[in-house]
């Protein structure tokens, strides 16, 4: 744990760089911190639509987080262990919607899966599923979002495994599920982790591809994000606290898991 | 979908972003006036006369040989903001009253604002109206998908006051952030119906049709045009403020669905 640690004493510019960053995420917290009204804030809290949103906010990143694992670390797998034909075109693909502006993500969401959709029509036609407007919508498209950070941050991991741990297992006569299962998992726990909880992180923030393609009605498919941006124009003081209380739960948890996740991981995790 | 509809939604969308950027400023065109010209004029406008100011502002330039005008389209209280922080215009559109008071309050209104154009609500379905939709009362149709803007943003408000002085309870699927964001649904056909500004049906062109929404049940929308204080070229805003209200400046508002100025 205090391996990579040492006595050798960081550069001044380090430091001086190290500390301009802190600021740099520190003040805008300083900020909402500032203009928080404090006086009131449990009176904004209180009040049953910030709940309805908080609880919506919750359960729906738990889920979009929960789909990520259940898809992103097979595909993460893949990536990382076999040749696949156009394999980098196909990491290119899973990690687009990273670096697509969410709203476009949300508007080819709707061309996919929405009621007129390429998908979606027939998810209509045949099942009587409508996406958009549900909370389910809600979950797809935080998991369109957040997924790739689970992907990434696993397939490194993987590529770092050293390989002859599942080689020996192998030749013990284990089964590739086994192997899978009880080999290489456990290896790669700390970075399943970390993914889990970036993920989770982004989908718990998700704003532009949630309002395409879900819309924004309380209790259906408000969350926080949506409920802190249309509040800011009509109660700002009370977006302000609905902000912090996201701000709160998010490094209430980054904070928690900080030995489990950075104590264990042996390798840095992205690296590409 | 058709092509041309899936281009009105990718349209809508990247406004939608843009929306966040329309802010920066745009270096002004030196065009330092001829003797007897306008010379350069800068006009913050509200995002809804976007399409139109465009069009005005050409024919403004055509008609004067030597003038330039530089727009900044945003929503109407980004704008405001920035006209009190000490931005560069001479002209402000406002899409509300409100707004402008905004502006007055401040002191930085040289004159009263005056009038130019209004605009009216308007049920948006998808194109060619498969609902049938006739009025208001349809709207509460069980089966019929309904998204409306939220209430802090004018469409919202204006939408609510509609259906509660017709008494038609809707209970809406979403609540959009703003106009652009309904006629996406509507026009992608996710949602059935929403209510918005005539002229963003007007926008929307053929990927979507309008209902329209009797006087007596409807709102007017008054857009007030003011010269700022700070003006630098008070006579090129004076001239820009008649054009908008002259014949040529009305055809191009009403071909985008504006109706006239009620003074």
């Amino acid at each position: 744990m205090s391996a990579r640690r040492t006595r050798v004493r960081p550069p001044a510019v380090v430091v001086g760089l190290a500390a301009v960053a802190v600021a740099f995420f520190a003040l805008p917290l300083a900020g909402l911190l500032w203009r928080a009204p404090w006086s009131s804030a449990w009176h904004h809290l209180s009040r049953p639509g910030a709940r309805q949103a908080l609880r919506l906010s919750v359960i729906c990143s738990l889920w979009a987080t929960a789909l990520s694992i259940v898809f992103g670390v097979p595909l993460a797998w893949m990536l990382a262990r076999r040749a696949m034909p156009g394999r980098r075109a196909i990491r290119a693909l899973c990690l687009l919607s990273m670096v697509l502006p969410p709203v476009v993500g949300g508007v080819a969401l709707l061309f996919a899966f929405g009621r007129r959709g390429l998908a979606g029509q027939f998810l209509d036609r045949w099942f009587g599923v409508r996406l958009p407007f549900s909370t389910a919508g809600v979950v797809v498209a935080e998991t369109f979002v957040a997924m790739p950070f689970l992907v990434i941050t696993v397939e490194a991991a993987l590529r770092n495994l050293d390989p002859r741990h599942e080689d020996a297992a192998r030749t013990l006569g284990a089964s590739p599920w086994y192997t899978l299962r009880r080999v290489t998992l456990p290896a790669i726990r700390p970075a399943l982790l970390a993914g889990a909880v970036l993920t989770w992180a982004r989908a718990l923030g998700e704003f532009g591809a949630t309002i395409t393609f879900a819309g924004n009605f309380p209790g259906t498919t408000q969350t926080m994000p949506l409920a802190v941006y249309l509040g800011l124009e009509s109660d700002p003081e009370s977006a302000v606290v609905l902000a912090l209380a996201m701000v709160a739960v998010c490094f209430a948890v980054l904070v928690a898991l900080r030995d489990h996740w950075y104590g264990n991981l042996r390798q840095p995790g992205i690296d590409g | 979908m058709g092509l041309r509809r899936a281009a009105v939604i990718s349209v809508a969308a990247v406004a939608m972003l843009a929306g966040g950027c329309a802010g920066a400023a745009r270096p002004r065109t030196s065009a330092t006036a001829a003797r007897g010209s306008v010379g350069s004029i800068t006009v913050f406008a509200a995002a809804s006369l976007t399409g139109a100011f465009t069009d005005i502002g050409a024919a403004f330039e055509a008609a004067h040989p030597g003038a330039s005008v530089t727009f900044d389209f945003a929503g109407s209280s980004d704008l405001v903001a920035q006209i009190n922080q000490g931005a560069p215009a001479d002209v402000f559109a406002s899409a509300d009253a409100a707004n402008m008071a905004t502006l007055a309050t401040a002191g930085n209104a040289a004159a009263a604002p005056v009038e130019f154009a209004t605009n009216r609500m308007e049920i948006i379905t998808a194109a060619g109206n498969p609902r049938h939709l006739t009025g208001l009362g349809d709207l509460a149709a069980h089966d019929l998908i309904v998204v409306l803007c939220a209430a802090p943003v004018p469409c919202g408000s204006y939408a609510e006051r509609i259906l509660a002085a017709a008494s038609v309870a809707v209970t809406p699927k979403s609540r959009e952030a703003n106009a652009k964001a309904v006629v996406t649904k509507v026009s992608s056909g996710e949602a059935d119906a929403g209510i918005v500004f005539a002229t963003d049906v007007r926008a929307a062109g053929a990927a979507a049709s309008g209902v329209e929404i009797p006087q007596a049940q409807n709102v007017v929308a008054a857009y007030p045009m003011a010269i700022t204080k700070q003006s630098a070229n008070p006579t090129g805003a004076q001239a820009f403020v008649d054009f908008v209200r002259s014949p040529a400046g009305r055809r191009i508002l009403t071909d985008a669905g504006f109706g006239p100025p009620r003074s």
